[in-house]
């Protein structure tokens, strides 16, 4: 029974980290760089819905859909301004860009509001202990599980069912190729960062609920186990960061469950240091040769 | 119908055209020769807009379209097949078809382009709901004409349909070329196979290192001595 509810509290931990990690695997798959700001607008997110929570007194559902309203927007700004002029200079710049963003966000963030930590109001979801088939299951869990569940499907029939969805899987395919159809590869990008920041942001929000403290660095964590998550899935590869992340979170908290809870941060780069020896491609991934 | 007036491209520090010219004519069959290299692909580039002149300029039906946007160019009835095909591989064959139609709204046009694409190609029909990528060259090369006759161009530019071909394949594909351009769409046809581009062709132009060398009509250039030498093996 122990184990059970060790794993509801998995799969609920690891759809969060599989919010954030589809941020990373998409912005990967068009734009083929990691962007490792996306763990602070994910803070970003989880602020934006504890200011309207204590300051507009909104609930939970427009708290939410405020949070990830800024993110999208924030995910284009970045984009365009830090990116976009970089798309054609060596990947490493990049790279190094994506860090100084974040480390941006971050201090901006502590300048404007100082570093001090907040506490997500208990009464937005009242948490209450529900006994299924005799194991105890907390309703936030579920209530989480729900959330992410209905984003991630959401993202499915907007990458498969919609016209911004082919744009962004036919850019993230051939960029070129894409712009003979007409398609505006510029806004297609801006598209899949606006979408993957908008999740981390819903993220953001989930993580304040569930363990109510947020501070400005809060992303710096769960931002590099998304991203370990998006390359255990196999990164750019869609459903590879949805599994990856409930993987990773499932593994966490066995490990804590087993009483080494200390060597519960440990595990996730564990994890990346063991797919990167034995299965670079990720989880989901083929092992493509470089196209000449 | 299409102007390309002395138009000088660059890729970096190369210089691949030098001062291209051509014109096609509404109607038209026009190819355009010439060896690896001597700047075939740059200029279908350059005429959808994925490259941009340095000099020169381009005219369609009246109007320069030098270096305005590739999605602008696509919408004023310019579709360009690229070289190696380039279908989405990891999307199914109605899917690519799609995105060939991106910048249309007119759902029941779209419909009824479909429809004529398979009849065209019937194979692609039986293999609509397939991965793109797990398709036969020859069936990738129909798609990728298909993609490109979904946007309703008036001029369709064609960049190698045989490359790669077994010789019956190639045959079919020429054929449907002039198919295409007997319902009405002008085509500029790109060929290293120059026996066969001349043969359905209207005129055609000869491209070396960059600067069109000769030009006329295809059965001058099939009397050529110079073009039997260089491109149809001497005989």
């Amino acid at each position: 029974m122990e184990l059970i509810q060790q794993l509801v509290n998995g799969i609920s931990l690891g759809s969060i980290y599989a919010l954030i990690a589809l941020g990373y695997t998409m912005v990967y798959g068009i734009v083929r760089l990691i962007n490792f700001a996306h763990g602070d607008v994910f803070m970003i997110g989880s602020f934006v819905g504890f200011y309207a929570v204590t300051m507009l007194h909104v609930g939970f559902v427009p708290a939410l859909l405020l949070a990830m309203a800024s993110c999208a927007v924030l995910g284009m700004i970045i984009e365009r301004i830090a990116y976009k002029p970089l798309r054609n200079a060596a990947r490493i710049a990049v790279l190094i860009t994506a860090i100084g963003v974040s480390l941006l966000i971050e201090y901006v963030t502590i300048y404007l509001r100082g570093a001090q930590p907040e506490a997500y109001p208990s009464t937005l979801m009242p948490d209450r202990n529900l006994e299924l088939f005799g194991v105890v299951i907390s309703s936030q869990s579920l209530f989480i599980l729900g959330t992410s569940l209905v984003l991630m499907v959401l993202l499915q029939f907007i990458v498969h069912r919609t016209k911004i969805g082919k744009a962004m899987r036919a850019v993230s395919h051939d960029a070129e190729a894409a712009r003979l159809m007409g398609i505006n590869v510029d806004n297609t990008i801006s598209a899949t960062f606006a979408i993957g920041s908008a999740l981390a942001g819903a993220a953001g929000v989930i993580f304040g609920i569930y363990y109510t403290k947020i501070e400005p660095l809060m992303g710096i964590l769960p931002g590099l186990k998304a991203f370990v998550a998006a390359v255990l899935g196999g990164i750019g590869i869609i459903p590879g960061a949805m599994v990856g992340g409930l993987l990773l979170g499932v593994i966490e908290s066995l490990v804590s469950g087993l009483g080494y809870s200390l060597w519960r941060d440990g595990a996730a780069f564990v994890i990346l240091i063991l797919i990167l020896i034995f299965r670079p491609a990720g989880l989901f991934g083929k092992n493509v040769r470089e196209k000449v | 119908m299409l102007k390309v007036d002395g138009i000088d491209v660059f890729y970096g520090n190369i210089h691949a055209l030098k001062g291209v010219s051509l014109e096609v004519n509404k109607g038209e069959i026009v190819t355009l020769i010439g060896a690896n290299g001597a700047g075939k692909t740059t200029l279908l580039k350059t005429i959808s807009g994925l490259l941009k002149p340095k000099n020169g300029d381009i005219v369609y039906e009246g109007a320069s379209i030098a270096g305005k946007a590739a999605q602008t160019i696509v919408k004023q009835g310019i579709s360009h097949v690229p070289e190696g095909r380039r279908v989405f591989a990891n999307m199914t064959v109605e899917e690519n078809l799609e995105l060939g139609a991106f910048l249309r709204k007119d759902k029941e046009g779209i419909q009824q382009d479909f429809a004529n694409v398979f009849q065209l190609f019937p194979r692609l029909e039986e293999r609509r709901k397939q991965l793109a990528g797990t398709l036969s060259g020859g069936e990738q090369q129909m798609l990728a004409i298909g993609r490109a006759l979904m946007a309703r161009p008036k001029l369709l530019l064609l960049d190698e349909p045989s490359m790669g071909l077994a010789p019956l394949l190639v045959k079919m594909i020429f054929r449907i070329i002039q198919e295409i351009n007997e319902s009405g769409t002008t085509i500029l046809l790109v060929e290293q196979n120059a026996h066969m581009a001349l043969s359905i062709a209207h005129r055609a132009y000869v491209l070396e290192s960059g600067r069109v060398v000769l030009s006329g009509t295809a059965s001058e250039l099939q009397a050529s001595e110079q073009v039997k030498q260089a491109y149809l093996g001497g005989h």
